[in-house]
């Protein structure tokens, strides 16, 4: 390894300011940080560190998305081979999908990590690892047909309009892979709605609408069983699908304290609440559908383990995370069963929630603030 | 009448090194007072290289409040007066003598004695410094009357000192200390120990004061989680605070008649071959403390401890206030795909490397700060180590905006930039979180004066 670092630290100079690749040096700084942590001591303050960082955060994010991506492959190749009547070996399955999803991976992450680098040159920044994670969310939730200009049009706009206007990762309002595929969802709906996107190349013959574009129009005979739902084997987004590999992430993020139970738990309760009011309502059958349904449907499962907990764009207060996964859940269920534009509700809510969670944190520390003058205010009177 | 008080919040972090309880004598040579210890003072020089020194000479004075003077804590001969960009005031060097001639303050009656006479006698002496005030952590202002004050009896930090044997044997001085501080507040004199830690009858017996007991990990024994807990401090408030050592000097000074800067200093961290405690007079050189008793690593010298001290050089001295100083490895070195290894051994708050599963592992740990700058991005984490009923992320960013309102009503007078420290050591994105602080401090001290 002696050799690698002989040689990063030769190509130095040229990436430095005055070598002749100087307009490169975000990119160069990008590659050598992923080599090596920096060698960068304490100046001020705090004498040691915490061996965390940014890098080790988004690893631990990557990780604990791979289970629910791997059987989203496998899931491809079995809904594919579903529709055409054939059942080849779980391989051969998977090994389609896999080709099926590589290269959406590929144009995101060219895309998205192209811009991030000018954009980490221009402001004179480290490469933020933000996008190591963005970059593997947005394949996972866009339809497994989805055109590739199409994906990267979507991630430019999510990476420019969705995270760089506002100052890069950490300053964004609303969570990046979400804006692109809320982009991708009303710049081109009929490539990402209706029954013929969501199996690849799928037998005209063959029904292909998602359980949640039954659920809408009423087909429940359609549903599949709760313990299908909860295994995956639906069609859906890429990712989405296995709420069994979904919780096996959300359990890695929970044990290594990265993701926050505070707001999974309650996208989940409210999700759940919601599904019982609506069966206490019972005005139609999609009302009546048992609640932990509502849970395992759609992109629920991996819009709360996921998406919502995205720490930048949720409530920052410990209080207020309560407050916005609640609402997170019962407005994803409202807007599933109420709206009829939009068969899934998740997407939605948790852009309309991350707008909303600055207002709610600023009521939890305004809370706060009360308390103190409170405190204040006795000790004069007395 | 004791209260407990317990603190959950927080964290322990065990590093090697820590110093024996033995203590021996230093003999350094030569002793400094440093200038950029005492937040928001503008130095006077009042002495001239090879002017000749006793202890209780005045060295400088602070131009904005000219009765508070510094004095030299050695007899001896000034060495020199080094100053720094701008002229700045960095060090006055006492080549110490070794004969320890004083000038004579006079011994008192403690009883007899009227508010400002004490404070008279403990600003000619040079002692007064040693009384700071919250907020801000400035020296106190004699003209105001603080409403109460505050001891710390104990330290949780990092290989800190053991205060229990630093003042084994000064029951006498430490009371008389104690109440010359009553004179000097109209509520009350609060010493704050250790429920487990502290044993010492010279604290546990302590008359004219009230006792409190506080127990649970870092940052416990800061003096900001004390107050928080005791008499919180509100907009316009003062409350001023020392150290037992301090204690012992202000004492002594009634007592003896002379500014007694006796210091016992511990020199911990794993660097150092025989950890142990040294008796020297404040501001002392290290150089005689880590010779041939150091590793020969590239090292660290920090005047205080690993998360709030301040760097030096291996000839460098001891802090005004420190009464530790800590040896750590620099941490200079690139390490190959350090964020993705599995991490054994790694010190960690985050459960992402494998050390959550041996949690009384004790650390060598170095100064490398494991990663790049970002922008902050987790959020609940600073939480875990800060046991007050504040904001921390909300106010970091109330300074770093400038937003004075807002720092004052997320509550930027009860705390210090020490409490931040283990956000700082803990935090994701790397930031120099004691810097933003103490910047918001030093803006709100300008605009409230």
């Amino acid at each position: 390894m002696k050799a690698l670092r002989k040689f990063i630290d030769k190509q130095k100079p040229h990436f430095e300011k005055g070598g002749k690749f100087q307009k490169l040096h975000s990119a160069f700084d990008a590659v050598e940080t992923l080599f090596y942590v920096p060698d960068k001591v304490t100046t001020t303050g705090s004498h040691i560190r915490d061996a965390i960082d940014m890098k080790r955060t988004m690893i631990i994010v990557f990780i604990s998305l791979i289970p629910a991506l791997l059987f989203g492959m496998w899931n491809i190749g079995y809904q594919h081979f579903l529709s055409v009547g054939e059942a080849p070996d779980h391989w051969t399955m998977f090994v389609y999908g896999f080709l099926k999803v590589l290269p959406i991976i590929l144009v995101t992450y060219g895309v998205g990590l192209g811009l991030e680098i000018i954009f980490a040159q221009i402001r004179n920044h480290e490469v933020n690892e933000g996008f190591f994670v963005s970059g593997l969310l947005i394949p996972m939730i866009v339809p497994p047909e989805t055109p590739l200009w199409q994906v990267a049009i979507a991630v430019a706009f999510a990476v420019i309009f969705g995270k760089e206007v506002f100052g890069g990762s950490g300053m964004n309002i609303v969570n990046p892979a979400l804006t692109a595929r809320a982009f991708l969802f009303f710049a081109y709906p009929s490539d990402m709605s209706g029954e013929k996107v969501w199996i690849a190349e799928m037998a005209d013959t063959y029904s292909g609408a998602t359980p949640l574009g039954d659920a809408l129009v009423g087909n429940f005979d359609n549903l599949p069983t709760t313990f299908e739902l909860f295994m995956g084997t639906i069609p859906g987004s890429i990712g989405e699908t296995s709420t069994l590999m979904i919780l096996i992430g959300a359990v890695i993020l929970l044990a290594t304290g990265i993701g926050n139970w505070r707001i999974m738990l309650s996208v989940f309760a409210g999700g759940y609440i919601m599904g019982l009011l609506f069966n206490l309502w019972g005005l139609n059958d999609y009302m009546l559908m048992d609640p932990v349904n509502h849970l395992l449907l759609g992109g629920f499962a991996f819009g709360a383990v996921f998406m919502a907990t995205d720490p930048v764009t949720a409530a920052q207060t410990n209080k207020g995370m309560y407050i916005y996964g609640f609402l997170v859940g019962v407005i994803a269920i409202l807007i599933r069963v109420f709206n009829p534009a939009y068969p899934e509700g998740v997407m939605l809510s948790i852009l309309l929630m991350n707008v909303f969670a600055p207002l709610i944190d600023h009521y939890v520390i305004e809370s706060n603030i009360k308390k103190r003058l409170k405190r204040m205010k006795a000790v004069i009177t007395n | 009448m004791s209260t407990n008080f317990i603190i959950k919040k927080g964290l322990d972090i065990k590093l090697i090194g820590e110093a024996e309880k033995t203590i021996v004598d230093l003999n350094a040579e030569k002793f400094a007072i440093k200038p950029p210890n005492f937040i928001g003072c503008f130095p006077k020089v009042m002495v001239k290289e090879g002017d000749s020194v006793k202890v209780g000479t005045p060295l400088y004075f602070d131009k904005y409040r000219d009765n508070i003077i510094f004095t030299s804590p050695v007899s001896g001969k000034v060495d020199a007066i080094k100053r720094g960009a701008k002229r700045r005031l960095l060090e006055i060097i006492i080549d110490s003598d070794g004969k320890d001639e004083a000038i004579d303050f006079g011994v008192s009656k403690i009883n007899e004695l009227k508010r400002d006479y004490v404070i008279d006698k403990l600003l000619k002496s040079g002692v007064w410094p040693l009384i700071r005030q919250r907020p801000y952590s400035v020296v106190a202002n004699p003209e105001e009357t603080p409403k109460a004050i505050f001891v710390a009896a104990y330290d949780t930090s990092p290989l800190s000192p053991d205060y229990d044997l630093i003042v084994h044997g000064q029951g006498e001085a430490f009371q008389a200390g104690l109440d010359i501080l009553t004179k000097l507040t109209e509520g009350k004199v609060h010493l704050n120990v250790d429920a487990n830690r502290t044993t010492s009858k010279v604290f546990l017996n302590s008359k004219n004061v009230q006792i409190n007991t506080f127990s649970g990990p870092h940052p416990s024994g800061n003096v900001s989680v004390h107050i928080s807990k005791v008499d919180p401090i509100n907009k316009g408030d003062i409350i001023w605070y020392l150290y037992p050592q301090d204690v012992l000097t202000i004492g002594k000074l009634f007592l003896e008649g002379r500014f007694n800067s006796t210091r016992v200093v511990a020199l911990a961290g794993s660097e150092v071959k025989n950890p142990k405690y040294f008796k020297t007079y404040i501001g002392a050189s290290i150089s005689n403390m880590v010779k041939d008793n150091v590793s020969e690593y590239d090292n660290r010298y920090i005047s205080g401890n690993v998360l709030t001290g301040e760097k030096i050089e291996k000839d460098g001295f001891v802090g005004f206030y420190d009464s530790v100083v800590t040896v750590i490895p620099e941490g200079n070195y690139h390490e190959f795909f350090g964020w993705l290894a599995p991490g054994f051994g790694k010190f960690s708050f985050s459960k992402t490397f494998t050390s959550w599963l041996t949690p009384n592992k004790k650390y060598r740990l170095d100064t490398n700060l494991h990663g790049g700058e970002r922008a902050y991005v987790m959020t609940g984490k600073f939480e875990k180590v800060f046991p007050f009923d504040i904001y921390p992320l909300q106010l970091i960013k109330a300074v770093l905006v400038e937003d004075i309102d807002q720092m004052e009503n997320l509550g930027i007078y009860e705390i210090d930039h020490e409490d931040f420290a283990l956000c700082e050591v803990i935090d994701t994105s790397k930031t120099e979180i004691q810097s933003i602080i103490r910047k918001g401090l030093d803006l709100m001290r300008i605009e409230m004066s």
